[in-house]
């Protein structure tokens, strides 16, 4: 103590104190916050009164009290657990502005309070449902099969590594980068907003495995030639080597071209001589008349 | 002195065997001393050179390990995300490159950012030549062989950029191949006869692999060595400067200077190559996948250089023609042909245009600052705005994606800017220039600002000008006037209007001339103070016609735009001094 | 008489010393060598162009040693990086796309170093080390002189009169008639780059029966599989699935609508259907692929809009409405696959589309 206390008067405490304040506080709230749904859910202990409960008191007000429907929101009758997981996990549900297209955002609900509500949700009127941890594996997929899948069907909104892509009227696809396996699998089952559906009919719940095996490995692989550059392919290389090749290589032309200057030591000699013989008649011009 | 210096006696040796062989002494020596004006502009086209070195030497690194052939393989190498994939035998020897030859990567990478250089310094370079009027005569033959570089670049760029099959270029193929096939009357032939039948077929890699390893670099080579051999015989331009005229070059010496300039220049380039190719990811095909007509991407566009070709057809509107059992596309012909014939084929034809308009037909060794041709310029700047609209109009989806703009109103908007752009630029870059050209004037008159305030005696506050030095002066005084044609009211004593006005040509070049006449000078009799009315006026040169007095040639500069000895004993709101 | 003395230095007006543009030391000036006059051009002073021999020491010798050896420490550096690019590439290896990226930092790391010391040590070594020397050379004029014209002219007429190329015309017309074949013949050999077009972009490899199979994983689709309304699918035809060339102008999109959402007006080319609600299956459509634009494959669906949008060049259509053309320069509709179920209830087409698939030609009609 009497050690911080000697030093107290230092600029360098007040720093010091700055940074232990921000630590603090950063611990604090990691600690008191609660994050949204993270690892694979299980089905186990879902409550559906629990479900019904909060259904009602955060998402009635747009979609109906019995999940009818309203002219705000569409019916969640038969939509499923595993769209109300979706929705809800990646924070898009509840939703902030009605009618525009919905962002990912940091999720106010708990994994537990998300499978509640997808069990009431799924128990009033059945849908696709939540996959299970093995579902949702990528041990032993087959992400060549994969890679043809994403291909034919998800790059085209996505972009070829899922760095997102434009849709019409202001819409987009969003980047796939901050998914779980779990939201890729029921977006794709559920069809959110203007993605299609992608039933177990005709992509099997193997063939979603694979998918998502491609999605994680392609994100999480290296860019081996450096820096991704967005991974959006020939625009951001054209800027590139506009702005940093030829730019960079504009300014050392420059640096080739220009003029030799004198050494700055020897053009102060020569300044101060000049100086010195210039005291006594360099002040002849100030008659201007 | 360099007597000193004791050459070894190997090369001496060698010399005198090579002369006695080739008679070079004297030719070498010239050489030796032959001039190379130093500004950097001058530098631009060496860049496309040395890029274009680079990728002769990576080029031929990776033609070891590519196999130009579509056979199907079952791919089973080191990029394992795609083991058990069937592709090309070209996709699969790329990864092979990429993942399983040491600096193979490296090589790829460097060949890709190379060529991406090479098309950007020539694009950069023909912005610079034409800005400062470096086309003109002699130089017309030169000009158009660097825009058959540029167009041979295009295709080798396409072409190369498009062997390794995968998904984005095999898009661009397709298409091309779409394209190809709209042509009229000679379309689909043309389309199977490149491609060997149906799109894709299995004759299109090995086709374009050597129209990109032998053909096209066989013609550039010879384009470029014809380029830097007229380049040579002529003698490069130079900037206006002092002691620049137009019968001499200024600069430094070819051996030791520009040559140890020019070896810097190449490491630099090439360093920069590497660099990109370090740090920075470009065309990486393992994250496409290998191509298949079934599939496609976002954000699917070509190099950057194709870039105006893509935007052209995005901004298009649906436009087709069916008449007599026969459809013709022209939501597709119109952008294939149309800009680039605009732009290359308008920069073709624009040294003739000018010579045409301006009646210039004399030597041209010294640049002009672009300043001083508002139309040259203005034309130059209308036609950037054009490519640049289409340009971006070709990454419309990733502007919608990243900006948030909606991908209708982008296009949109494009469809309007590609006529508008091009008229307002054209109109404000003139203004521009114009309007610095008064400031010219304005220092040719008054000097330089220095912003020291001075007191006078009775009060006033002055702020005092310097007078131009020497090299300001050059700089400024190095300006031509151009020339009127006789105009349209002309005509001589007997009422006959001058040959060259009549007719619809005459008429169009008549008023041509009137524009690129259109300077800021000095008036011929001021002391320079020159606020008096009509500052902007052509100077007439003509029999008849004439609208000003002075009697100016092209060529000249008024003497009065020398400035005034004393320009610093008055300011412009005094009488200026007497004359004795 | 000037008034700024401030400026002013002993040998005549001194601009104010800037940092860019500050005026060099003049520079010694060469003659060219090439044996012409060699006008003084002026250099703000008097200078003889006397001074022909290239100086061999520095302006300024203690800032060259200096310089000296900054650039000898550039090339000693651009050797070690050198050096470690061999190093890297014996020691490092590739095989994995972790591997790969450390070599390619590695070699490239090292090759940068090596070149761009080189680069710079040349450039200190011209700019500091060697004397500022300027040249001034004549240009010649371009034009030979009337002399050498003329006698170019009379070689040259001597010589076409010696051939009497221009007094016996039968041999000049004869010759001209020689080559022509000659000049026709590289492009005649190119006859056989390919086969003629013939009718094969009217067809595609669609028959009746033909199996619509899921691509990728190549199996097919009965109604009840594909029965989640708003569903899209890429679909190949079956036997074709891993042929390029066909499935260039036979890849399918397959779309389910809600019911009453599917609204396909029934459309004729001449006397040929060539869309309408017969061709449907439960609210499942089938659509060419193949934007009508330039052929790329048509693949952003949109659910909640039903439009399909070409990510190539913004071509819009309505799946709705039989693939109208709402937006973009797509000029036709995508051709509809007539599909129906087969006996084991796997949808299958009733036959080729009924219109040319993909892009526009000539002889389309």
């Amino acid at each position: 103590m009497g050690w911080i206390n000697a030093r107290r008067r230092r600029p360098v405490a007040g720093y010091a104190a700055l940074l232990l304040g921000l630590v603090v506080v950063a611990l604090l709230y990691g600690a008191l916050t609660r994050t949204g749904a993270q690892a694979a859910p299980t089905t186990a202990q879902q409550n559906i009164a629990n479900g019904q409960a909060l259904f009602q008191a955060t998402c009635s007000s747009c979609h109906g009290l019995e999940a009818q429907g309203t002219d705000q929101a569409p019916s969640l009758i038969g939509a499923g657990a595993a769209a109300v997981y979706f929705q809800m996990s990646t924070g898009r549900m509840p939703a902030k502005e009605v009618g525009a297209e919905n962002e990912r955002k940091p999720t106010t609900f708990t994994e537990q309070e998300i499978l509640d509500i997808a069990a009431y949700i799924q128990s009033i009127g059945g849908g696709p449902q939540i996959p299970t941890p093995a579902q949702v594996s990528t041990a032993g997929a087959d992400t060549a099969l994969g890679s043809q899948l994403f291909s034919a069907n998800c790059a085209q909104c996505h972009g070829f590594a899922g760095a997102g892509g434009a849709l019409t009227y202001g819409k987009d696809a969003p980047a796939m980068t901050q998914a779980t396996p779990t939201q890729i699998y029921t977006a794709m089952l559920t069809g959110p907003e203007a993605m299609p559906v992608f039933s177990d009919g005709v992509i099997s719940p193997q063939a979603k495995r694979d998918i998502i095996a491609y999605i994680v490995q392609t994100r999480t692989e290296a860019n081996p030639g450096g820096l991704s550059l967005g991974r959006t392919g020939p625009i951001t290389e054209g800027l590139v080597i506009f702005l940093g090749g030829m730019g960079v290589l504009v300014l050392i032309a420059m640096w080739i071209t220009a003029k030799r200057r004198e050494p700055w030591d020897v053009a102060q000699q020569e300044n101060a001589r000049a100086g010195q013989s210039a005291g006594t008649s360099g002040t002849s011009g100030t008659e201007h008349r | 002195m360099s007597d000193n210096i004791d050459f070894p006696k190997a090369l001496t040796g060698t010399g005198s065997w090579l002369d006695d062989r080739f008679h070079g002494a004297r030719g070498l020596r010239v050489f030796l001393r032959k001039v190379f004006p130093d500004h950097w502009s001058f530098l631009l086209g060496e860049i496309a050179l040395w890029s274009f070195v680079i990728l002769l030497l990576t080029g031929t690194f990776l033609s070891f390990f590519f196999v130009p052939s579509t056979a199907e393989v079952v791919y089973h190498g080191s990029y394992v995300k795609l083991d058990g994939l069937r592709m090309s035998e070209a996709y699969a020897s790329t990864l092979n490159i990429s993942f399983d030859v040491r600096a193979g990567l490296l090589m790829r990478q460097i060949h890709h950012w190379a060529a991406d250089l090479f098309m950007a310094a020539l694009t950069i370079h023909m912005l610079r030549v034409f800005f400062t009027g470096a086309y003109r005569k002699p130089r017309e033959v030169n000009w158009l062989i660097g825009i058959a570089l540029f167009s041979l670049g295009l295709v080798e760029g396409l072409f190369g950029y498009s062997l390794p099959d995968d998904q984005l270029s095999g898009a661009g193929l397709r298409i091309f191949e779409g394209v190809l096939q709209g042509i009229p009357i000679v379309g689909t032939y043309l389309a199977f006869f490149l491609f060997g039948g149906p799109f894709p077929g299995n004759y299109i890699v090995p086709r374009m692999y050597i129209i990109h390893v032998l053909l096209i670099p066989g013609l550039i080579l010879a384009l470029i060595t014809a380029h830097l051999f007229i380049m040579v015989h002529q003698k490069h331009t130079q900037m206006p400067a002092l002691g620049n005229t137009e019968k001499n070059v200024v600069g430094q010496p070819f051996f030791p200077y520009f040559m140890a300039k020019g070896g810097a220049w190449f490491f630099f380039i090439f360093g920069a190559c590497a660099v990109l190719a370090t740090f920075a990811t470009i065309n990486p095909i393992w994250l496409y996948g290998p191509y298949t007509p079934v599939a496609i991407s976002s954000a699917s566009q070509p190099d950057w250089y194709m870039g105006i070709l893509e935007g052209s057809l995005r901004i298009m509107p649906a436009w087709e023609i069916n008449f007599l059992g026969h459809t013709l596309s022209l939501s597709v012909l119109i952008p294939f042909i149309v800009p680039l014939t605009v732009v290359l084929g308008g920069a073709a034809f624009w040294p003739f245009f000018e010579r045409w308009a301006t009646g210039d037909k004399s030597w041209h060794n010294i640049n002009d600052r672009p300043r001083n041709a508002p139309i040259r310029t203005a034309t130059g700047i209308a036609a950037v705005t054009f490519y640049g609209v289409l340009w971006a109009e070709g990454a419309n989806d990733v502007i919608a994606d990243k900006l948030q703009i909606p991908l209708y109103t982008i296009t949109w908007i494009a469809r309007v800017m590609v006529f508008v752009g091009p008229v307002v630029a054209f109109i404000v870059t003139r203004r521009i220039c114009l309007g610095l050209q008064r400031k010219d004037k304005n220092l040719l008159e008054h000097g330089l600002e220095t912003g020291i305030i001075r007191q006078l005696p009775q009060g006033e506050f002055i702020e005092v000008h310097r007078p131009l030095d020497e090299e300001e002066l050059a700089l400024l005084e190095a300006k031509k006037v151009p020339a009127l044609l006789p105009g349209p009211g002309s005509a001589d004593e007997n009422g006959l209007p001058a040959p060259q006005g009549r007719g619809v040509m005459g008429r169009a070049r008549v008023i041509a001339n009137r524009g690129f006449a259109e300077t800021i000078v000095v008036e011929a009799d001021g002391h320079g103070n020159g606020h008096g009315p009509a500052e902007e006026h052509a100077v007439g040169a003509g029999p008849a016609g004439a609208e000003e007095q002075a009697e100016i040639g092209p060529g000249e500069l008024p003497e009065s735009s020398i400035p005034h000895t004393d320009p610093l004993l008055w300011h412009p709101h005094q009488e200026p001094p007497d004359e004795s | 008489m000037s008034d700024i003395e401030e400026v002013e230095g002993p040998g005549g007006p001194v601009p104010p010393p800037r940092v860019i543009g500050t005026p060099p030391p003049t520079p010694r000036l060469l003659g060219s060598g090439d044996g012409a006059e060699d006008v003084a051009a002026g250099h703000g002073t008097e200078v003889e162009p006397a001074e022909e021999r290239m100086p061999d020491v520095s302006d300024f010798p203690s800032h060259a040693n200096n310089a000296e050896k900054i650039v000898a420490a550039c090339f000693l550096i651009a050797f070690i990086a050198g050096c470690g690019f061999i190093a890297a590439y014996i020691g490092l290896e590739v095989g994995s796309v972790d591997a790969a990226f450390r070599s390619n930092l590695a070699l490239g790391l090292a090759l940068s170093v090596a070149l761009l010391g080189l680069g710079f040590g040349a450039l200190i070594w011209v700019r500091q080390l060697m004397p500022d020397v300027e040249v001034v050379e004549q240009r010649h004029e371009m034009r030979s002189s009337d002399a050498d014209r003329a006698a170019f002219a009379e070689y040259f007429a001597e010589g076409t009169g010696a051939s009497q190329f221009v007094k016996r015309p039968m041999i000049r017309r004869t010759l001209m008639l020689a080559t022509l074949p000659l000049v026709a013949i590289p492009i005649v050999v190119l006859r056989d780059l390919g086969p003629l077009p013939g009718t094969s972009l009217r067809h595609t490899v669609w028959s009746p029966g033909r199996r619509l199979l899921v691509y990728g994983t190549n199996t097919p689709v009965t109604p009840a599989q594909f029965s989640a309304p708003g569903g899209m699918i890429t679909i190949v035809p079956d036997g074709y699935q891993d042929d390029p060339d066909q499935l260039t102008k036979a890849a399918v999109i397959l779309i389910k609508f809600r019911p009453g959402e599917l609204n396909i007006p029934t459309r004729t080319n001449g006397s040929t259907v060539i869309g309408t609600m017969n061709w449907t299956v439960d609210n499942i459509v089938a659509y060419s692929k193949i934007c009508t634009h330039v052929g790329c494959p048509v693949a952003l669906y949109e659910q909640t809009t039903h439009h399909i949008l070409c990510p190539c060049h913004q071509s819009t259509f309505d799946a709705a409405t039989g693939a109208t053309v709402i937006f973009g320069p797509a000029p036709r509709p995508l051709p509809q696959l007539p599909m129906t179920v087969d006996a084991q209830g796997y949808l299958v087409a009733k036959s080729d589309f009924t219109q040319p698939v993909g892009p526009s030609f000539w002889e389309r009609g």
